[in-house]
């Protein structure tokens, strides 16, 4: 017996038990509620989403997943997959099919079409594997248990069987004699093709291509009472052949294998992602495997993004921004500061994107990465406006964040995105130095998104700025680098881009009265 | 089955590409009067005749091919004339005959009718024979009698027997016998139909055959659903041969089209020639030569147009211009320049197409292209001055002219002065002459042709509006060098009246 379970998780222990299960808290805040959803819209059927809400929790997980990743790299395993899963998929809908018809040959033929494409969706597997070199445990592991599987008894003779079975049914011909409203049905006596005699006869006439006068009957899976009689009639003129196919109908009707289901399955979490990142690769953005750590919280990410962003970007055809972090030695907190727009939130977002990801075992937007494995991550983004109620705005945010510092240990992942932005400026340094002092004394790891320059001059922090082109600061760059927060008045940048700058105002009402009757240039 | 009378060796294309400067020649040779005369107000012929005539034929075989059938068609006209109409009968009736009315998409009323549109077709087929039987041997042309000897080859007593077998079989009077296998989910599929040959059997032989199983099962006449079904059974059945019977039909349908057509270029002919000679104009036969000579020569040339338009005989035309590239046209305004002109392109586009001419003899070296270069009314979209007009047509021209293309020239280069347009006339004439390309220039520029005329070359001819010492004009253009004036002199007397 070969031991192997699943392609996803290297022990059976980590399987999720909760198959419900709902998608993080901070999926939202991430935007990764849409990155997992552009990755499973064309997967739905095999309900992969609770995969990617279930993070992995140790190092060696995670590098069993990057093996089986790094082999599907590998074009000719990828397709053989994919023509796998096709075949499976076929298989099913043949299934369904056949639950769905009421006449019985029919059912029957349904059911034997599906083994059929069984059979040879795991023939050709099988094939296809032993003949790549694989590294990973997972599809070695795999192999070794298809090779398994092919070789019993079992399966040996359901394919013989089913072989046996199409050829008789195919070989089958007979022929109709439609008079007024009768039937007859008999075997076919090699009557010559009347058609072609027609043909032959105004050849001589044909020049150039016609018209096509074929008249296109539409063709239905379901059987009519007429032609399921012909079947039943078909059928005594060829007892052995339909008898052996009660038979067969009736000894195989469990001759699917768990294991080669759940792989069906499961490999599909690897497909899905690789097929998305392909669309980011096309665009010249790159991916890697990011080294992952439990204890070392020196973490770097270069040429990195925003995966939902640049999934938007990419259809609008716009160019995307990467960005680049790090920290070192005793560093374990970002400051983010800058001209609005310029790709904070978006910065926040993706280094929190990333470590998920990482957890996932999947490869990461970047050239290059080494990231934290954490065991929990908190996010703290703005909840909508609420103008109504400015105190409980506060009163909310204040009280999220201690519910998180409550439950964060120095082992998890803290992105928080302009907090009290609902009070003066006097109380939320106040307060932000009150939160981010526990959070230096968690030493973990944290993004903060905010307007306090002062907050880049705690212990432990790195200031990183969203930068504009100097020499037109109405024109972001959406590069985030580290430099000091410099404080800088944007304001006036946002208003000539509004055209609100007294110059601009002082045209704009000048020209009021003219511009009913004059167009402008 | 193709009828291979406007080609030795394919059919006549009537959606063929014509010249870039189709409408520029129709406006500038009047050609809309020939198409006319030819067409009596039957558009397919008007049509035909365009296609025909601008699709300048280069190659002295099928001008030739055309000529001898056109030929056999002036002695046999009647005949002729009762092809055409059994092509157009056969067209009309077929568009008669209707799919049945509900039932347009079943293969059983596309079978149906096509049976119907085939024995109709049948009997007309048959009349082409009987025609080809009783005056074959009245026609020369090899396309004639190729024509016929295809129909008595193809169109024998036994082949319109076996269509007949055909055409009761597919009745179905015995059932319909149909191939199947068994497809996707044992549903019948490979409908084919078969032929049911009924043997009749001896009754011996018959007691002692084993018969082969057979289960037959019969629909209720309640059953309307099941009745249903089966008719779509047997159409699936039917759908291959109704698809090539109705294809059948179409191709024999393009075969009467392609008769019609290529007939019709030469119905357009014999209604012309009857007009002409009506007005007693003379016609003949013109002699093409390759186009690697420079050829000329004729006789009696007069206009066709404006002899199909004026009532009173129309003066023409002599001359012999072998080897002279360029005719360099002047002399007295009103003096039948523009006419003569123009009665060498009609008479050189009729020849090409396989036509008589209008003239007592007509011999020519072939163009590839033919390009008219007109002064043009002033320019109604104001892009551009009257110059830059024309010579933006010319450029035009210079674009598409090939060594073999004959250009006419008339008065271009007016819309400046004398001096300039003289120059840009001689540039111009100069470097199509040293390409070889046959000219001819009716022009004023009296600077141009002037300076031309005292090189005394020989490959260039000089000719002239004759006008009378009294100011008489006789319609004649003769052989003469330029003069100063082109007695405008003259115009203005006739209309002011003279001495004012």
């Amino acid at each position: 017996m070969v031991d192997f379970h699943s392609i996803l998780f290297k022990r059976i222990e980590d399987y999720p038990k909760d198959e419900a299960l709902q998608e993080p808290a901070f999926f939202s805040d991430l935007n990764l509620d849409q990155i997992i959803e552009s990755i499973t819209i064309s997967k739905q059927e095999y309900n992969l989403k609770h995969f990617f809400y279930t993070p992995l929790k140790d190092v060696d997980s995670i590098k069993y997943r990057h093996e089986v990743t790094k082999d599907l790299e590998n074009k000719t395993l990828f397709e053989n997959i994919k023509s796998f899963a096709q075949k499976i998929h076929a298989m099913r809908e043949h299934l369904e099919q056949a639950r769905k018809l009421y006449y019985k040959y029919q059912k029957e033929r349904w059911f034997l079409d599906a083994v059929e494409i069984y059979c040879d969706a795991v023939t050709c597997l099988v094939h296809n594997l032993s003949s790549l070199s694989l590294n990973s445990r997972g599809f070695k592991g795999f192999l070794g248990y298809l090779i398994y599987y092919t070789n019993s008894d079992r399966f040996v003779q359901l394919v013989e069987e089913t072989k046996k079975l199409e050829a008789d049914l195919s070989a089958i011909k007979y022929c109709l004699t439609i008079r007024d409203n009768s039937v007859k049905v008999q075997k076919y006596r090699s009557e010559i093709d009347y058609s072609a005699e027609v043909e032959k006869t105004f050849q001589k006439f044909k020049e150039g291509v016609a018209k096509d006068y074929k008249v296109n009957f539409p063709e239905q899976r379901d059987m009519n009472h007429i032609e399921a009689k012909i079947l039943d009639l078909v059928a005594l003129l060829y007892p052995d052949i339909f008898l052996n196919l009660d038979n067969y109908c009736h000894k195989n009707a469990d001759y699917l294998d768990d294991t080669i289901c759940r792989f069906d399955r499961e490999i599909q979490f690897y497909i899905a992602y690789l097929e998305h990142i392909e669309i980011f690769k096309r665009a010249k953005l790159n991916f890697c495997y990011p080294r992952i750590s439990k204890k070392n919280k020196e973490i770097y990410n270069y040429d990195g993004f925003d995966l939902a962003l640049a999934y938007k970007l990419i259809t609008e055809k716009s160019s995307i921004v990467r960005n680049d972090f790090y920290l070192k030695e005793k560093e374990r907190i970002i400051i983010v500061s800058g001209p609005n727009q310029g790709g904070k939130t978006t910065f926040a977002r993706t280094f929190g994107q990333l470590h998920y990801l990482a957890s996932l075992g999947c490869p990461v937007p970047g050239k290059k990465a080494q990231l934290y494995l954490y065991d929990h991550l908190f996010t703290h983004f703005e909840r909508e406006e609420d103008i109504k109620n400015l105190r409980g705005k506060l009163e909310d945010d204040l009280l999220r964040i201690y519910d998180i510092l409550n439950h964060a240990t120095t082992h998890s992942l803290i992105i928080m995105n302009e907090i009290f932005t609902s009070t003066t400026l006097e109380d939320a340094v106040f307060l932000s130095k009150k939160v981010m002092e526990k959070i230096i004394q968690l030493d973990l790891l944290c993004v903060c998104v905010t307007f306090l320059d002062e907050l880049s001059l705690l212990e432990k922090t790195v200031s990183m700025v969203s930068t504009v082109v100097p020499e037109n600061p109405t024109v972001r760059t959406f590069k985030v680098v580290r430099k000091p927060a410099d404080g800088l008045a944007y304001a006036v940048s946002i208003a000539e881009k509004y055209q609100l700058t007294f110059d601009f105002l002082k045209e704009r009402l000048n020209n009021h009265e003219s511009t009913s009757h004059v167009q402008r240039s | 089955m193709k009828a291979l009378l406007m080609y030795k060796d394919r059919d006549f294309d009537l959606k063929q590409k014509l010249p870039l400067n189709e409408q520029t020649l129709s406006q500038d040779l009047e050609l809309d009067t020939l198409f006319s005369a030819m067409a009596l107000e039957d558009e397919f012929l008007y049509m035909v005749a365009k296609v025909a005539v601008l699709s300048i034929l280069e190659d002295l075989d099928t001008i030739l091919y055309r000529q001898s059938i056109l030929k056999d068609c002036l002695k046999n006209s009647l005949v002729v004339k009762e092809i055409y109409a059994i092509t157009m009968e056969a067209i009309e009736r077929e568009k008669r005959i209707f799919f049945g009315y509900f039932s347009k998409y079943y293969p059983s009323s596309i079978l149906s009718r096509s049976i119907e549109v085939l024995q109709m077709f049948v009997g007309l087929l048959k009349q082409l024979r009987k025609i080809s039987d009783e005056h074959a041997n009245k026609f020369e042309s090899d396309g004639f009698k190729n024509f016929f000897s295809m129909l008595d080859r193809e169109l024998g007593d036994e082949y319109f027997a076996t269509i007949q077998i055909h055409l009761k079989e597919l009745k179905f009077r015995n059932g319909a016998l149909i191939s199947a296998e068994l497809g996707k989910g044992n549903k019948g599929a490979k409908y084919t139909l078969r032929l049911n040959e009924n043997k009749k059997q001896h009754w011996v032989e018959r007691l002692f055959t084993k018969k082969p199983p057979a289960y037959t099962f019969y629909i209720s006449e309640r059953d309307v659903t099941g009745a249903k079904i089966l008719s779509e059974l047997k159409d699936r059945g039917i759908n291959l041969v109704a698809n090539s019977l109705a294809q059948s039909c179409e191709h024999i349908l393009s075969f009467f089209n392609m008769l019609r057509a290529e007939l019709a270029f030469y119905i357009g002919c014999l209604n012309l020639y009857d007009q002409l000679a009506q007005k007693r104009e003379p016609v003949s036969f013109p002699i093409p030569v390759d186009s690697s000579e420079c050829t000329l020569s004729l006789k009696g040339l007069y206009d066709v147009c404006l002899a199909l338009t004026k009532n009173e005989k129309i003066v023409g035309n002599d001359l012999n211009a072998d080897n002279k590239f360029l005719a360099i046209i002047t002399g007295a305004n009103q003096g039948g320049k523009s006419t003569f002109l123009r009665s060498i392109g009609l008479a050189q586009l009729m020849m090409q197409c396989g036509m008589f001419v209008p003239a007592e003899s007509y011999r020519s070296s072939t163009c590839d292209r033919l390009f008219t270069h007109y002064k043009r009314e002033e320019d109604v979209t104001m892009t551009s001055g009257k110059l830059d007009e024309e010579l933006s047509r010319m450029s035009f021209i210079i674009d598409h002219i090939t060594p073999n293309s004959l250009l006419l020239l008339n008065e271009s280069f007016s819309a400046t002065n004398e001096r300039e347009g003289s120059e840009i006339a001689r540039q111009i004439m100069c470097a199509l002459l040293e390409k070889r390309i046959r000219v001819f220039f009716v022009t004023h520029l009296y600077k141009f042709s002037h300076d031309f005329y005292l090189k005394n070359p020989k490959d260039i001819i000089f000719l002239r509006a004759e006008r009378q010492p009294d100011g008489e004009r006789t319609f004649k253009i003769i052989e003469g060098e330029p003069l100063q004036t082109s007695f405008g002199e003259d115009v203005y007397n006739l209309v002011f009246g003279a001495g004012n």
